[in-house]
């Protein structure tokens, strides 16, 4: 699906959507696409397409939470607790109105306290960093630590399971031969990308990141508006949450923390600016592809969960390294011809 | 001179622990014991090394994500290569660990230094590098046949009370001997007040002449070195070498030197105030848990605590409050 879109890389450069950072990683997904189907024969297979379209959206969704603070020049290492506490909101509403057998209202319930529950954890959050100034770091980091101890408290280390079949269908259902999930996430992807391309919150998210004195000297409300960006975040833990209590069919403090660092790499990976600021949702989307088919295509070559994560660290590295060598090397000489 | 140079936030920290201590100290009747209050020493001292080390890193302007995971590698080469020469003694343990976190943090240095990469980016590539190349090749297996010199408790002070033997462990000396090599490093030598230069302007302490890669190399260096002295104290600890034992602490440790003054972004930090964020997290936990709470409640209250410490203690909270401290005032205290 990804791969069509490479074919016209002269016209592209003109295009909003392709531009060199789009085209690059394009150009990356397509090695990997190479390299995987030469080393492995049965790559380009179904299973491959449906094992990706299903991890996709949960590591997604959580990275589309992180992308907003870090464009804002900060951080949301609460994303992955948050998402368990508000999965756990929704399952105690379905487990109060019948467990498995509960109706599409008390469905409408839990869906509504899974994203308030979110929705409160980010704008508690935004408020302290906006408020305070104290770095987004700390705070989302204590929040991360105080949102793990309720889950913990709540569920007494244990889980919560067994949801109406109906709701199962949002995590591991397809409609129209596409997985459910994979339709969640890209309506986010599409609603993130909106926010973030062509609203007024967008833009002072990119000032604020920026430079945050002058953004405010500007007329920018940014503590009202940093607020938003972390209650918006957390209300995509929210979302993260329900899918992945329904794919699961449970749900688990601690379910998906390993998630937390990557989701920081595949933002990096898309070309977001560490220092906030800079970064968009497309070529973040197509870095998360990325990220999901070297760990499919490994699982395929039979190599196990662990070594993805270690090759994920180590080809962030590799970019990072290339780009290092290519903007300075490049540029000097680039300058030094001129002068 | 002044006398005595505490910082507000370690005042703070320290008017918090004692109003703990003394409720505590009513509260239960456990814990004002000598052996509760050296037993609080041995399970932080490991803390307090990652602590220090990473608040050279602080000082310098970076961060690190990847230094308990480093020493957890650090834990399993030393163990393979102390079975591969057969035994070993603690000199050699100490030599190993140190020469193999050294090596992890210079990793570090250079890949950040050299490629001009921002920290957290690279102690985030190499934490997953780290952690699962160890997951990887050990299996996920633990290693319970150390050597016994790396095993047995080695009491340096230990005295009978009337509520029980109460002893201080190995951990702790090293711990002391970590802290007093890093405040000499921060507060004795040029190349401390040049950490502390870099991490507040890096572009001028350039311009000084200041070495820019030395430092790096230094501070990730001493951080890998520091956290390789702190995996061989915690396997010593737990007696044995799992290997994703340390997994997730380093968010604990960053939270508490955080908590302790170190400023994010570089220039600012104390060991004192790294001391008292390790111990103020500690004496929680330890309340609670002479208090008879829920432990599935811990890390609630401690992150709630913590929440509410960077409220209150950050420079925003008295705008909030109104401007009840004058600059004069500020400058007298």
């Amino acid at each position: 699906m990804t791969t069509q879109s490479v074919s016209p890389p002269r016209i592209g450069r003109s295009g909003v959507l392709a531009d060199g950072d789009v085209l690059g990683l394009l150009g990356f997904l397509l090695v990997v696409l190479v390299l995987f189907s030469v080393m492995s024969p049965g790559f380009f297979s179904t299973s491959t397409f449906t094992s990706v379209a299903f991890q996709l959206p949960e590591l997604g969704l959580l990275t589309l939470a992180m992308l907003m603070p870090i464009i804002s020049g900060g951080f949301n290492l609460a994303i992955t607790f948050t998402a368990n506490l508000s999965g756990l909101a929704m399952a105690w509403v379905l487990q109060s109105y019948g467990g498995v057998d509960a109706g599409t209202g008390a469905f409408v319930l839990g869906v509504v306290a899974a994203l308030a529950t979110g929705a409160l954890v980010g704008w508690l959050m935004g408020t302290i960093i906006a408020y305070t100034g104290a770095h987004p770091i700390l705070v989302s980091l204590s929040m991360m630590i105080f949102v793990r101890g309720l889950g913990e408290f709540l569920t007494k280390g244990g889980d919560i399971s067994g949801v109406p079949g109906f709701v199962q269908t949002i995590g591991q259902g397809t409609l129209l031969g596409i997985p459910v999930p994979l339709l969640v996430f890209a309506a986010c992807v599409l609603i993130w990308n909106v926010l973030m391309s062509r609203t007024r919150l967008g833009f002072a998210t990119r000032m604020i990141g920026s430079n945050i004195e002058a953004t405010r000297y500007s007329g920018v409300p940014t503590k009202r508006m940093l607020t938003l960006v972390y209650t918006l975040s957390g209300l995509m833990c929210g979302i993260a949450g329900i899918v992945m209590l329904a794919r699961f069919n449970s749900v688990r403090v601690g379910h998906g923390e390993s998630y937390l660092l990557i989701t920081v790499l595949a933002c990096f990976l898309g070309r977001v600016d560490p220092f906030g600021g800079f970064g968009r949702v497309i070529p973040l989307t197509i870095a998360l592809v990325i990220l999901q088919v070297i760990a499919s295509g490994l699982n395929q070559l039979g190599a196990n969960q662990h070594l993805a994560t270690a090759l994920w660290g180590a080809f962030l590295l590799l970019i990072m390294m290339i780009r290092s060598i290519w903007s300075t090397r490049f540029l000097q000489t680039f300058f030094t011809r001129r002068g | 001179m002044p006398k005595l140079r505490i910082g507000s936030t370690e005042r703070w920290l320290i008017l918090v622990i004692l109003a703990m201590v003394v409720g505590l100290g009513f509260t239960t009747t456990t814990f004002l014991t000598l052996s509760n209050i050296f037993d609080l020493l041995n399970t932080s001292a490991v803390n307090i090394i990652f602590g220090v080390g990473l608040l050279v890193v602080l000082i310098a302007g970076g961060i690190d994500i990847s230094f308990t995971v480093a020493a957890s590698v650090v834990q399993y080469l030393t163990a393979l290569t102390v079975a591969q020469l057969g035994g070993g003694d603690w000199a050699l343990g100490f030599a190993l660990a140190a020469v193999f976190g050294l090596m992890l943090g210079c990793l570090n240095a250079f890949l950040i230094y050299q490629f001009r990469i921002v920290s957290i980016v690279v102690t985030i590539a190499t934490y997953n590098l780290f952690f699962g190349g160890l997951m990887f090749f050990s299996g996920g297996v633990s290693i319970y046949d150390l050597p016994d010199w790396w095993t047995t408790r080695v009491v340096v002070f230990g005295t009978d009370m009337a509520s029980g033997r109460a002893e201080l462990t190995l951990p702790v000396l090293v711990m002391v001997v970590c802290v007093v090599a890093t405040w000499l490093l921060l507060r004795r030598t040029t190349t401390g007040r040049q950490l502390y230069a870099m991490g507040d302007n890096p572009e001028g302490a350039r311009r000084v002449g200041i070495s820019i890669g030395a430092m790096h190399y230094l501070a990730f260096g001493w951080l890998g070195l520091m956290a390789g002295i702190a995996g061989l104290m915690q396997a010593h600890y737990a007696q044995e070498v799992v290997p994703n034992a340390l997994y997730g602490r380093e968010l604990d440790v960053l939270a508490a030197v955080v908590l302790g003054g170190a400023r994010l972004g570089g220039g600012r930090g104390t060991i004192l105030g790294v001391i008292l964020g390790i111990i103020l997290v500690a004496i929680t936990q330890n309340g609670l848990n002479l208090l008879g709470i829920s432990p599935y409640a811990f890390k609630m209250i401690v992150g709630a605590i913590i929440l509410v410490a960077i409220t209150l203690s950050s420079e925003g909270a008295g705008r909030l409050i109104g401007s009840w401290r004058t600059p004069a005032a500020r400058r007298i205290a």
